[in-house]
């Protein structure tokens, strides 16, 4: 028993230090490390109970040794004295924890009630869709819409609006307090209001945070992440407006003889990223995948517009770089199984394979890459 | 075999009239050779489970790791949590339920013995059919809770959920009907003077635990029934796109689910709270209070479900009705806790393996219920559900708790089973690296945990830095791996060679320490009448009670006899559900013929037929 408490003991230390003295940048998904009002809120319970529990189990395991060395059968040891109870011990020992699950249940009610209403007049309602393997983002206010990479401002509070478009998925980023189901909306008679469930919270440090699907939800359950970026109210109001006009040049409208397209800014010329334009917009990549300001405008699909800027791809799985990307184009099966996209040789979904040569899904990559 | 032999040494006698060879053993309807069954069967799919857990392991070694597809990951996590639960757990329960309890309380066989057969074959046969899965490469992955809406048909095609589906259905059938006997035997069956509140403690949560089978496995049927329905014949139950809750699975798996972690928790209870007090040489501390507490914790756990939804949504009130009853049944427990401490206080303890085990489940069992405790708390639950901090906080209590008070069993009536003991050699060597394995495996997750790995997941980024837990925690599985080697080489080895033991191996208290090891067939040659809870550390008590179980009759009881039919009713009930599958609404009916002649068979079988004709 000693060297597995010797080994124990080392672990609790380990605990300790893992917990107060490790930095955000090492543990990108750490939920001991809070950055808005409710993860604060749930790390201050969690460190409330932990050295509640942490003070009954070292009681515990203390007495539990004295005994086992005090009491250690000796040879020529008479039958030790038959006792067979103490009311006063009995009582004490359901008194003393019922006490102090109470100490507990108290403010952890407080925060069941504070952690889940808000008042959303003063709220951004971001909706959060999940799909099987990526998320959906959209900010009614505004209509925008992104995926897998969701900005939000600091210190202002925002409310996410969680559904799902098939099974069930979990909105998790640790950073910013806990994780709430996405459900799948249910069909309700009319005259009564679709439910959600929502994440009311108020960032207070802007960065990067990463965020993971936390329900099992099929066969890439593992691989559907995201990100979240804090950033100050200034820079999200310049990226919604540069969601809004994003940079597209306005040949592909002309050239499609679409309508949709709204006046953009030109891009750069490189012809790798003009072929792979062509490219994606007259392939079956638009049925699927939206670009604001194009003809593309397929919902089922992860919102393209600006994807250059985001920091990962494949929904936080790889970083964005132009090699992920063409990884991506030719088998997303391969690095994301069970996915709805069809890849150079393989059928996706509903669609055949993309037959693309790899010059092409370089252009198309290099043109993705170029959304920025 | 008709002389006796008298032997003052060991209590190895000759046993009477019965029959050995493998027939018998198919046929049989005895509590002890089903009780034998149950464990080889429980113990084959540990094996099972715990090979689907390493390769888990080796794929987790290193981030992005591609060891193992996702799509075999996902049907191993499954297989390994519902092996685990409804393949090892429950039914390695069963097994010493079906030795023990008929002999700690006087009885010479349980209520039904051919139901009992029945059940075991119904296990067995449904723990093949879910595990056949693998064989045409669909097992079940929609993991052990299986959430409606992703095992409908639309977002699960395959047949890997009807494998699940099914072949739960056909171990809960097993499960009601374990509760139902031995319900009826502890009603039933006592000798004379055992009363309630003198049956020693494993019979008492065996008691509890059945209750809760024949309550809370109907729940989980008729759950699995709606899905079945659902998948087979287009029914809506889980349809949300028609207007279904999205979580009315939810609530009916854990309606069942949480009784089922009581199912599981209490009879590792029973055991050690018989135990401890052998190996300390002290009653029982607090002996009313330990069966209370066992009984609330079975009341309250019907009323705690949904801390297992802190998630779903459920709204503020729901939340904070289910944190108040999640507390309340931690205060039971911990009373547990506090008594088994109490009954080692100023005893004499002896450090045999089963001891060892014991203690370690008082050890280590307190750290799953006080992480427990943190997840009762909703809004931590928002942080730690689904991550590696709850598979660390439930492992510590099914491995922790049940795993660990299952061995403690195991040695404590090994000898009482074969007569031998097991080697405390082997046995101190399967303990410390149980404990070192099983605390290297997975006190690092509630670090992985914490850090936001969920849990369910095939890979994981280099990018979480969780890297060196799940090292760890691989190392440490191995490790497991390896006690588990040790504990069958001790099983096999001893059952050949171990020391002799006598009727009562340990000097421990109660009855079954009161007739050889092992029993005869029909275990107790004439009721002995019982006058305390300790009736074989009264020494006055104990040769009144030995004069009538060591004595040989003139002659021997009469025992049903063995019958074939269980096995076909058995081998039916999987059929039918298994042909369930086909989709043809009349191919099950085949199955359900074949039940059906088999039930009549056994109906109009006499059970004492084999008395005439040997006669």
């Amino acid at each position: 028993m000693k060297s597995l408490r010797t080994l124990l003991g080392t672990w609790v230390v380990a605990l300790f230090a893992a917990s107060c003295t490790f930095d955000g940048d090492r543990y990108p998904q750490s939920s001991v490390h809070p950055t808005s009002d409710f993860a604060e809120m749930i790390h201050g319970l969690y460190v409330d109970i932990f050295w509640w529990t942490l003070g009954i189990l070292v009681v515990v395991w203390a007495v539990l040794a004295y005994i086992l060395v005090r009491f250690r059968a000796r040879p020529d040891q008479p039958i030790p004295k038959q006792i067979h109870g103490h009311m006063g011990l009995e009582i004490g020992w359901t008194v003393l924890p019922a006490l102090i699950v109470v100490a507990i249940t108290i403010p952890t009610i407080q925060a069941v009630f504070s952690t889940q209403t808000a008042n959303l007049e003063e709220s951004l309602v971001i909706d959060v869709i999940g799909h099987q393997y990526w998320w959906e983002f959209r900010y009614p206010d505004t209509g925008m819409v992104t995926a897998n990479e969701v900005h939000i401002p600091v210190g202002q509070q925002v409310s996410f609006r969680l559904s799902s478009a098939d099974v069930i998925h979990s909105f998790w980023v640790p950073m910013l307090g806990g994780k709430r189901d996405a459900n799948p909306v249910r069909v309700r008679p009319e005259g009564l209001d679709p439910e959600y469930n929502w994440i009311h919270l108020t960032a207070n440090e802007t960065g990067t945070f990463w965020g993971q699907c936390a329900e099992f939800c099929g066969d890439s359950h593992s691989l559907m992440g995201f990100r979240v970026v804090v950033e100050s109210p200034e820079e999200f109001d310049a990226w919604q407006a540069q969601l809004a006009e994003p940079v597209v040049a306005p040949e592909v409208a002309a050239a499609e003889g679409d309508s949709i397209a709204t006046p953009v800014q030109v891009a750069d010329v490189d012809p790798l990223v003009e072929e792979g334009r062509t490219i994606f917009h007259q392939q079956t990549c638009v049925a699927c995948h939206a670009i604001q300001g194009t003809n593309a405008q397929g919902e089922i699909a992860p919102n393209l517009t600006l994807l250059g800027q985001r920091s990962s791809i494949a929904a936080g799985w790889l970083e964005n770089t132009p090699e992920n990307l063409e990884r991506w184009i030719t088998a997303p099966q391969d690095i994301k199984p069970g996915v709805l996209m069809p890849g150079v040789n393989v059928a996706g979904g509903n669609w055949p394979a993309t037959n693309l040569t790899e010059d092409q899904v370089r252009a198309v990559a290099a043109y993705l890459y170029s959304l920025r | 075999m008709s002389v006796a032999t008298e032997s003052a040494a060991t209590t190895h006698d000759a046993h009477h009239g019965e029959p050995t060879g493998l027939w018998s053993w198919i046929t049989t309807v005895d509590h002890k050779r089903i009780g034998i069954m149950y464990f080889l069967t429980s113990i084959f799919f540990l094996l099972v489970g715990g090979l689907e857990a390493l390769l888990i392991r080796i794929q987790l070694f290193k981030p992005e790791n591609d060891f193992i597809s996702a799509e075999l990951y996902n049907q191993l996590f499954t297989m390994h949590g519902t092996t685990m639960i409804f393949l090892v757990a429950m039914p390695m329960a069963v097994a010493f339920f079906n030795y023990v309890v008929p002999l700690q309380i006087g009885a010479r066989d349980v209520a039904f013995p051919r139901l009992n057969a029945l059940s075991y074959w119904i296990y067995l046969f449904g723990g093949l059919y879910l595990n056949a899965s693998w064989f045409v490469g669909q097992a079940p992955n929609t993991s052990w809770v299986g959430y409606a809406n992703l095992t409908s048909t639309q977002f699960s095609p395959g047949l890997n959920v009807d494998f699940w589906v099914l072949g739960l259905s056909i171990l809960g059938v097993s499960s009601i009907m374990g509760g139902v006997n031995f319900i009826t035997t502890i009603i039933n069956l006592r000798a004379p003077g055992m009363k309630l509140m003198r049956m020693p403690l494993f019979t008492w949560m065996t008691f509890v635990t059945s209750f809760l089978l024949i309550t809370a496995l109907p729940v989980i049927a008729v759950a699995l029934i709606m899905l079945a329905f659902d998948r087979f014949f287009s029914a809506n139950f889980f349809n949300v796109a028609a207007g279904a809750d999205p979580v009315l699975w939810q609530h009916l798996f854990w309606i069942f689910g949480h009784p089922e972690v009581y199912i599981l928790v209490l009879p590792a209870f029973g055991v050690i709270s018989d135990v401890i007090p052998a190996f300390s040489r002290k009653p029982l501390f607090g002996y009313p209070v330990v069966v209370y507490a066992g009984v609330l914790i079975g009341f309250i756990g019907w009323g705690v479900w949904s801390h297992h939804m802190f998630t779903s949504g459920m709204g503020p009130i729901a939340d904070s009705f289910f944190v108040a009853t999640t507390m309340i049944i931690a205060i039971p427990t911990g009373v547990k806790i506090f008594n088994w401490m109490a009954t080692m206080w100023g005893g004499a303890i002896r450090f045999t393996t089963a001891m060892n085990f014991a203690v370690g489940l008082v050890a280590l069992f307190t750290v799953g219920g006080l992480s427990g405790v943190m997840h009762a708390s909703a809004p931590v639950d928002l942080q730690q559900h689904d991550s590696y901090f709850v598979v660390a906080h439930f492992h510590y209590v099914i491995v922790g708790g049940i795993l660990l008070g299952m061995f403690s069993g195991l040695y404590y009536w090994f000898p009482k089973v074969t007569g031998r003991y097991l080697s405390e050699k082997a046995g101190a060597w399967h303990f410390w690296t149980t404990m070192i394995g099983f605390n290297l495996t997975f006190f690092p997750m509630h670090f992985s945990g914490m850090f936001g790995m969920p849990r369910r997941t095939w890979t994981y980024q280099s990018e979480l830095g969780v890297q060196l837990y799940n090292q760890m925690s691989t190392v440490g599985g191995f490790i497991l791996g390896i006690s588990t080697l040790i504990m069958l080489y001790n099983v096999l080895k001893s059952a050949k060679s171990g020391a002799p033991a006598g009727s009562n191996a340990w000097g421990a208290p109660s009855l079954e320490w009161s007739i050889p090891s092992p029993p005869h067939h029909y275990n107790f040659p004439a009721l002995p009448e019982v006058r305390s809870r300790e009736p074989m550390w009264h020494d006055d008590e104990r040769a009144a009670i030995e004069a009538v179980t060591l004595a040989h009759p003139a002659k021997e009881p009469e025992m049903p006899g063995p019958s074939f039919w269980p096995i076909v009713v058995a081998s039916g009930v999987t059929a039918t559900w298994a042909l369930v599958m086909t989709g043809v609404w009349w191919v099950p009916l085949i199955g359900l013929a074949y039940t059906t002649f088999g039930v009549f068979m056994w109906a109009f079988e006499d059970p004492f037929k084999h008395l005439e004709s040997s006669h």
